[in-house]
């Protein structure tokens, strides 16, 4: 409300700045080619060297794109669980929802093929692995959210993330033992996280998951802010508790559940991000702060995997790495300077 | 049986608590349009239990409430949040909200899905505003407020939502003489001047017997209720208290610690 024209221009610096971002992002990599050429490839033109365009479109293009939907929808899914469990340190990483949806992968990546006793990858379609990254995630969110409705204790439920997270952990080094050096090094490159690699298929899938995730919390903005004012004024306001927990939980297990699945776990950027977007949009209302909190994480995603690209070497970093790197200090940096973190 | 008078709340015979353990009952009490209420009683009698209790957070354990010319239970939420606004004595969530967007809440009942404001919302926003002096504190957030202040916001949240009954839990908690008599006053004007029904539990007794149209007192006996002049006469404060360590002067309605 205050001057939607200070937001305005907030918004549209933000879109440039996704935009160099993205042009970064697509003009770097383990192939220096130079900047022109990118340009000039990506308005159609054929590039001197007909490898170039192949690397622009087929490679780096899909690269750039996953990466703003996975950083989109984990700073969303971030938001969505801060407002939802009213807490400054809830984030899909946080709370054991990524570890939730490891075991899921874990189970279906080492555990099925253990139980079926052949490592034949070939059912083990992209669809099945974001059903199974998304259960684990959901489950986890689920039970969390019985605990929080027990528990008030704001500490109570990060511990019990942690706790989901040693669970994980433990249940994957089992599985581990008893797999086969190929599935465990499957799985232990999905949870190095990475944005590259997705077919055009896995790609529209990842769209379509996140899209759903963004339409249902659309649609839960009435009720997301309401819950600022705690539950008991939000009933009081008319909203059904019942169903708009519901709904921004599902909302929140799809981001995070489906963006785990086909990135991996990818730390920090759902906690940091929202905290981020609030150092420049001086509002609560969740109209602002999803489309901002979106950008923001697609812009963070985008300079993460840049420098996890290591320019002009053939190395790429693991991005959950990057990201924590970049996110820890700001989660302190944060801490130290606000003494107290809010939501 | 539908009931068809002047009275916004009516209750009759009501008991409230827990299914294991019932805290009060008998309450009866009748408020009209306009009226100021402070419901007063020892720690522990049930007060906020009553208000749950009224707001809906809570279900009743017998007798009747009505709200208008239907029963409380037959309300469904959106409809009750037309009809009933809440000051609760838990903080809101988020201390990061601005005074301004805190109150914009209020308007909630009546906004489209995505919660667009309108040109009524906002006149409503800013009458909110203006009736709790916060028009210099718009902009603030909510953890750069003072108690007092931030009790003024909460009250005008209540007004914004522009419902014909308002119900306070210890709404002078936490607040200094000058902060206390200041925010009944403004319940007082809020309830006189924009024909709100106001309801709000209590321990300022001596305040409330000044301020109030009505009081209800939680004995765990017969509960009294009524104009505070009557119930001073028929001595129903001189036995709030266990009289060997504190009496109530009738003549200055004022609490004396027994020498």
């Amino acid at each position: 409300m205050q001057g939607a024209k200070t937001y305005r221009i907030s918004f549209v610096f933000l879109t440039l700045a996704l935009l160099c971002a993205w042009l970064l992002n697509i003009s770097s990599g383990s192939v220096s080619i130079p900047f022109a050429d990118v340009l000039s490839t990506l308005f159609g033109e054929t590039p001197e060297t007909a490898s170039w365009e192949y690397i622009i479109w087929d490679y780096r293009f899909p690269k750039a794109f996953t990466s703003i939907l996975v950083g989109g929808g984990l700073s969303l899914s971030g938001l969505l669980m801060q407002t939802l469990f009213r807490n400054p340190l809830a984030g899909p990483f946080v709370l054991g929802i990524s570890s939730g949806a490891s075991l899921g992968a874990a189970l279906l990546l080492m555990g099925v093929s253990l139980l079926a006793g052949y490592t034949s990858f070939s059912f083990l379609g992209d669809v099945s692995l974001a059903i199974a990254a998304s259960i684990g995630s959901f489950l986890v969110l689920l039970i969390v959210m019985i605990v929080a409705q027990r528990v008030k204790d704001t500490m109570a439920l990060l511990i019990i993330g942690l706790m989901f997270g040693s669970i994980t952990s433990a249940i994957v080094s089992v599985l581990a033992y008893f797999s086969s050096a190929e599935n465990l090094q499957r799985f232990i490159f999905w949870s190095f996280g990475s944005v590259g690699n997705l077919s055009v298929n896995q790609l529209l899938l990842l769209g379509g998951i996140v899209a759903l995730g963004v339409i249902l919390s659309i649609i839960s903005i009435k009720s997301l802010n309401a819950f600022l004012l705690g539950e008991n004024y939000a009933q009081s306001l008319g909203v059904s508790l019942k169903k708009s927990r519901l709904t921004i939980i599902v909302a929140t297990g799809l981001l995070a559940g489906g963006i785990t699945a086909f990135a991996g776990p990818i730390a920090f950027v759902g906690l940091a991000v929202p905290h981020l977007t609030r150092q420049i949009f001086n509002t609560m209302e969740h109209k602002v702060l999803i489309p901002a909190v979106m950008l923001y994480g697609a812009i963070l995603m985008l300079l993460c995997d840049t420098l996890a690209q290591l320019p002009n070497s053939a190395s790429v970093l693991p991005i959950n790495a990057i990201t924590s790197l970049v996110g820890a200090p700001v989660v302190i940096w944060l801490l130290v300077r606000k003494r107290k973190m809010m939501f | 049986m539908a009931k068809v008078d002047k009275n916004i709340v009516s209750v009759t015979d009501l008991a409230i608590g827990y299914e294991s353990k019932t805290i009060a009952e008998r309450i009866n009490f009748e408020l009209e349009t306009g009226m100021l209420c402070g419901v007063v009683g020892i720690n522990g009698i049930g007060k906020s239990t009553l208000l749950r209790t009224l707001g809906g957070f809570q279900p009743k354990l017998d007798g009747n409430i009505w709200l208008k010319d239907q029963n409380l239970e037959k309300y469904t939420s959106s409809d009750l949040s037309k009809e009933l606004s809440v000051v609760l004595t838990e903080q809101p969530a988020s201390k990061n909200l601005t005074v301004q967007e805190l109150i914009a809440l209020g308007r909630q009942p009546y906004t489209n899905w995505l919660g667009t404001l309108t040109k009524q919302d906002k006149l409503q926003i800013e009458a909110s505003l203006d009736a709790f002096l916060l028009k210099d504190l718009r902009y603030r957030k909510c953890h750069q407020l003072s108690d007092g202040q931030l009790q003024r916001v909460l009250v005008a949240r209540a007004m914004a939502q522009d419902t014909s009954l308002i119900l306070l839990d210890e709404p002078t908690t936490h607040l200094d003489l000058y902060h206390k008599v200041q925010i009944l006053k403004m319940l007082q004007e809020l309830a006189h001047n924009k024909q709100k029904t106001i309801l709000f539990t209590t321990h300022e007794i001596e305040l409330a017997i000044q301020l109030c149209d009505r009081i209800l007192i939680l004995d765990g006996k017969d509960n009294p209720f009524g104009d505070p002049c009557q119930l001073i006469e028929q001595k129903h404060f001189d036995r709030l208290f266990p009289s060997e360590m504190v009496q109530f002067d009738a003549k200055t309605g004022s609490f004396k610690v027994s020498k």
